[in-house]
């Protein structure tokens, strides 16, 4: 079973410049933790504050309820995987993954059989031998991962490990790393900026932006209920809207563009009617209907047809364009120009406070 | 159409020709002329070995190879641990005023070894400076100077880690730090991750530049001469042989310039066959970056770096002061300061070599970077069995001596129709030829840094293939080749060893009048050269630095 990880009010500065400021998260015994965020967001440095590459200002870092600050990273026992494998090059597939034991001292005869097993285990038996110039680098970077985790390290992280591999080994290794994760059951900390690989992978996911992070939830309600602007239209694309929300007698009522419509439960507590709202649709919550019904006027200036779905760029009456994905059937796909109605699947958009920008939604909607 | 390309073509060719045809007259040409002297029998004309058996028979010779071997092989050995020492340190720990050290660490390596031996004599010499000091605070004890093996190692040793040092900064460079990382998350303690990761991964290029360091310090002659009393080493025996007065056998010197010729061969193959099995392509994401260390680390740190500099700087900064003293006895210097040994030297009437220096350094680097840029380009570009070959030959003075090249020359360019001896134009054609190796690696590089696609671009909009290359292919070239250009300079005007076989009385340059007068018992005059040629150097550094903003070279 993995440990726990907690971070206490932790801040990072480099000279003056604060990079990370008293941030504070918990990792769950063997979970799979994504810090999501664009680059420069902080995720990489509190990953490295984790391992002891970087030092800690203030705050603590504990690990199964041990402080950890001032051990060195060499005696921290914590596995690591880097974006540019770092495997080392002269050695061989078997000298990498051995390295770790051999400066744990492993016996010979333990240190050859944990190395198989490994080897086996990531499915990479067969370049035992090879040194890694020969390896592509969907494989190096298997190599790195058995290296880190044969040392039975108490907590694994990566630090964006596929971003150098193409799209198709992208999604391979993203299996590959969930499926031995799950097998070794190891509390993993992981890094990236890529959404879709961060919805795929991970129990839980920290949206991190200027050293903050913005919400902490599963993938699911990351996608679906983002708690601020930012994370709306950090995860996915979001067509934001300005409207306005409108007490009325059984639920509140929403408006953008004289449509009016139904949303989410939201949170009462301060809000007024006709409070500005930014409304939040995914392309895939619009529906586009015949013109002269109830819906935002809009007129089709475009479309791409992808198989799966059909992509539509319409422009809305004061000239802003929005994009909405409809499911590709049979029928005629609309010509450009066409004026429509916009609707919307009303119990899946989000609302958010024009000038705090967080969400309107209750919790729990 | 057809025949305009035709044209092209061999308008290329042409000039591939045309470069062959001087690389093979004043390079293949003499070499043969030293191999063919080599086995000739004088007296009768026929094939004979004599030369050889006699080299191997004799004690007194086969001693001083021996000796080269020991001097060589312990000085290369110093200089590599030093190098990769220096280089460590100053890559990984912070250290004050690191940029400063590493244009001094430069500077201490662009000067002939010699002058370090002859300042080394005026400190630790029988009658130096610090041979005083120690035998007055010490009574009893008679140290009698550092002479024979220990001073030709001290000055090989601290003449020669910079190259080292450089060149292993750069591979530093290019180490990836999470490559650190990694180790260090695996367990590994520094001293672990040093000797498991660093050491083996920059192996390569301590290799290559101790191979630099090798033939460099085992034909070194100047130094074994001045500093090496009764230790003979082998180049000293083939100066000695050619140069001597007493003694001149022009085909016993061709034999051992053959003998020396296949030993860095030998060297050469043995080097590269063993950094080929063991190079990795490596590029930095993040390199290494100078870390903050604990207070006993960083003061051990900066002792050893300031040392080391201090050390190897010694030399110029003892002769750039004696520069401005009087001499009472030829090297004993009084304390009053005195403009003269500039006076005597080089303001003195009819004194031509700082104008020599520089007029064939200037010529030499035009030749090599036109012929350079061109066979690189050649090579890369319009890849064929004759370029192929141009390019082989071109690599040979790499790994022959600058002596042996020297003689080379006056044994093929001294008889109509290339009667050339004793002239400017055959020294600056041997400093050429010499430096051209480098200068040919380096641009290569900077072509490959180039995708051919973009010639191919320019082709597609019209252009000739000539134009291409002209206005695009070469302005891209021109920030590396300006580069390359300075650090040749700064070699050529530095090079002694074939310049001291070739130089007349009207030809001198400065590290052949620097040589000439520490000979003739001149210090001061020799100091003043030796200021002038420091100075030089130093402000055509300073000059590479800024034009190129770099902060490392590459030699």
């Amino acid at each position: 079973m993995g440990v726990t990880i907690r971070i206490d009010n932790v801040t990072k500065r480099y000279g003056n410049n604060t990079v990370i400021q008293g941030l504070s998260t918990d990792i769950k015994a063997g979970e799979f933790f994504t810090l999501l965020g664009p680059s420069g967001c902080g995720k990489t440095t509190l990953l490295r504050m984790i391992i002891g590459f970087n030092s800690i200002e203030e705050g603590e870092i504990l690990v199964d309820g041990k402080l950890i600050n001032g051990i060195p990273t060499n005696k921290r026992n914590m596995g690591m995987v880097f974006q540019n494998y770092a495997v080392f090059p002269h050695m061989t597939v078997k000298e990498n993954v051995a390295y770790g034991l051999k400066t744990r001292k492993v016996q010979k005869a333990e240190m050859d059989r944990k190395v198989d097993e490994m080897l086996k285990l990531i499915k990479i038996e067969e370049y035992k031998h090879r040194m890694p110039s020969q390896l592509s680098g969907g494989q190096q970077q298997r190599v790195a991962l058995a290296r880190a985790i044969v040392i039975q390290p108490e907590v694994l992280l990566m630090d964006e490990p596929l971003s150098n591999l193409d799209a198709k080994l992208r999604v391979e290794m993203r299996n590959v790393i969930k499926r031995i994760q799950r097998q070794i059951n190891i509390t993993t900390v992981y890094v990236t900026h890529d959404q879709e690989e961060a919805l795929a992978i991970s129990d839980r996911i920290a949206v991190m932006d200027k050293g903050i992070i913005q919400q902490i939830d599963t993938p699911k309600r990351i996608y679906q209920r983002p708690s601020n602007l930012f994370v709306s239209t950090f995860i996915g694309l979001s067509n934001i809207l300005e409207g306005s929300v409108h007490a009325a007698p059984e639920s509140w009522q929403a408006q953008a563009y004289g449509y009016r419509f139904t949303p989410p439960p939201l949170k009462e507590e301060g809000l007024m009617d006709g409070q500005r709202v930014l409304v939040s649709v995914r392309p895939e919550e619009f529906l586009i209907a015949k013109e002269g019904e109830p819906g935002i006027p809009a007129i089709v200036r475009s479309s791409v047809f992808l198989g799966v779905n059909l992509h539509y760029f319409l422009e809305l009456p004061d000239g802003k364009e929005v994009e909405v994905i409809a499911e590709s059937d049979l029928s005629e796909i609309i010509p450009d120009n066409t004026p429509v109605s916009l609707q919307m699947v009303q119990h899946k958009i989000n609302l958010f406070h024009q000038d705090s920008r967080q969400t309107l939604i209750r919790e729990g909607a | 159409m057809l025949k305009n390309s035709n044209r092209r073509g061999s308008f290329w060719m042409f000039l591939t020709l045309l470069i062959l045809a001087l690389f093979l007259v004043f390079v293949v040409y003499p070499l043969i002329m030293v191999l063919y002297k080599s086995v000739i029998d004088p007296k009768g004309g026929g094939l004979t070995f004599e030369n050889f058996t006699r080299f191997f028979t004799r004690k007194y010779y086969t001693n001083t190879m021996i000796n080269s071997f020991k001097v060589t092989l312990v000085a290369t050995t110093i200089s590599a641990v030093l190098g990769l020492l220096m280089a460590y340190i100053t890559r990984s720990v912070r250290i004050a005023g690191s940029k400063t050290l590493n244009i001094l660490i430069v500077v201490s390596y662009l000067s002939p070894p010699f002058i370090g031996a002859y300042a080394w004599i005026q400190l630790l010499g029988r009658n130096g400076l610090i041979t005083k000091v120690v035998n007055a605070l010490l009574p009893g004890t008679d140290f009698g100077g550092i002479y024979g093996f220990a001073g030709i190692v001290l000055v090989f040793s601290l003449q020669s880690f910079p190259l080292i040092y450089m060149y292993v900064a750069g591979a530093l460079q290019n180490l990836d730090n999470s490559l650190n990382e990694a180790a260090e998350s695996l367990g590994a303690g520094n001293p672990r991750r040093v000797m498991s990761i660093i050491v083996p991964l920059v192996l390569p290029t301590v290799l290559a530049s101790s191979l630099l360091v090798f033939m460099r310090v085992f034909s070194d002659f100047g130094t074994p001469m001045l500093i090496g009393e009764g230790y003979r080493t082998f180049p000293v025996v083939l100066y000695n042989q050619f140069m001597g007065e007493v003694t001149n056998d022009d085909f016993f010197s061709a034999a051992l310039c053959v003998i020396m010729m296949l030993i860095t061969l030998v060297f050469f193959f043995v080097q590269r066959r063993v950094s080929r099995r063991h190079t990795y392509s490596m590029t930095a994401l993040k390199p290494m970056e100078p870390k903050r260390v604990s207070r006993k680390v960083s003061i051990l740190s900066h002792g050893f770096v300031y040392l080391v500099t201090a050390l190897a700087l010694l030399p110029q900064l003892m002769v750039i002061s004696t520069s401005f003293l009087k001499e009472s006895t030829p090297g004993m210097f009084t304390s009053t300061l005195t403009l003269d040994n500039y006076l005597n030297t080089i303001v003195a009437k009819n004194n031509k070599v700082i104008a020599n220096t520089y007029i064939y350094g200037i010529a030499a680097i035009i030749l090599v970077v036109v012929i350079g840029v061109l066979i690189s380009y050649l090579a890369e570009r319009k890849r064929s069995p004759v370029t192929s070959t141009l390019d082989t030959l071109t690599m040979l003075p790499y790994i022959i001596p600058g002596s042996v090249i020297g003689i080379a020359f006056l044994y093929a360019l001294s008889r109509p129709p290339l009667m050339l001896s004793g002239t400017a134009t055959i020294i600056i054609i041997a400093l050429a030829v010499r430096r051209m190796p480098y200068t040919i690696r380096s641009s290569t590089a900077i072509i490959g840094q180039i995708s051919p696609s973009i010639e191919e671009a320019a082709i597609s909009l019209g252009a000739s293939e000539l134009r291409s290359f002209r206005q695009v292919t070469l302005p891209m070239m021109l920030p590396g080749i300006l580069a390359g250009a300075i650090m040749s300079w700064i070699t050529v005007i530095s090079e002694l060893s074939s310049s001291i076989i070739l130089y007349r009385a009207n030809t001198q340059t400065l590290t052949v009048s620097i040589y000439v007068e520490v000979i003739r018992n001149n210090f001061g005059n020799a100091a003043a050269y030796s200021t002038v040629l420091t100075v030089t150097s130093v402000l055509s550094l300073i000059l590479f630095f800024k034009l190129t903003g770099r902060k490392d070279i590459s030699v």
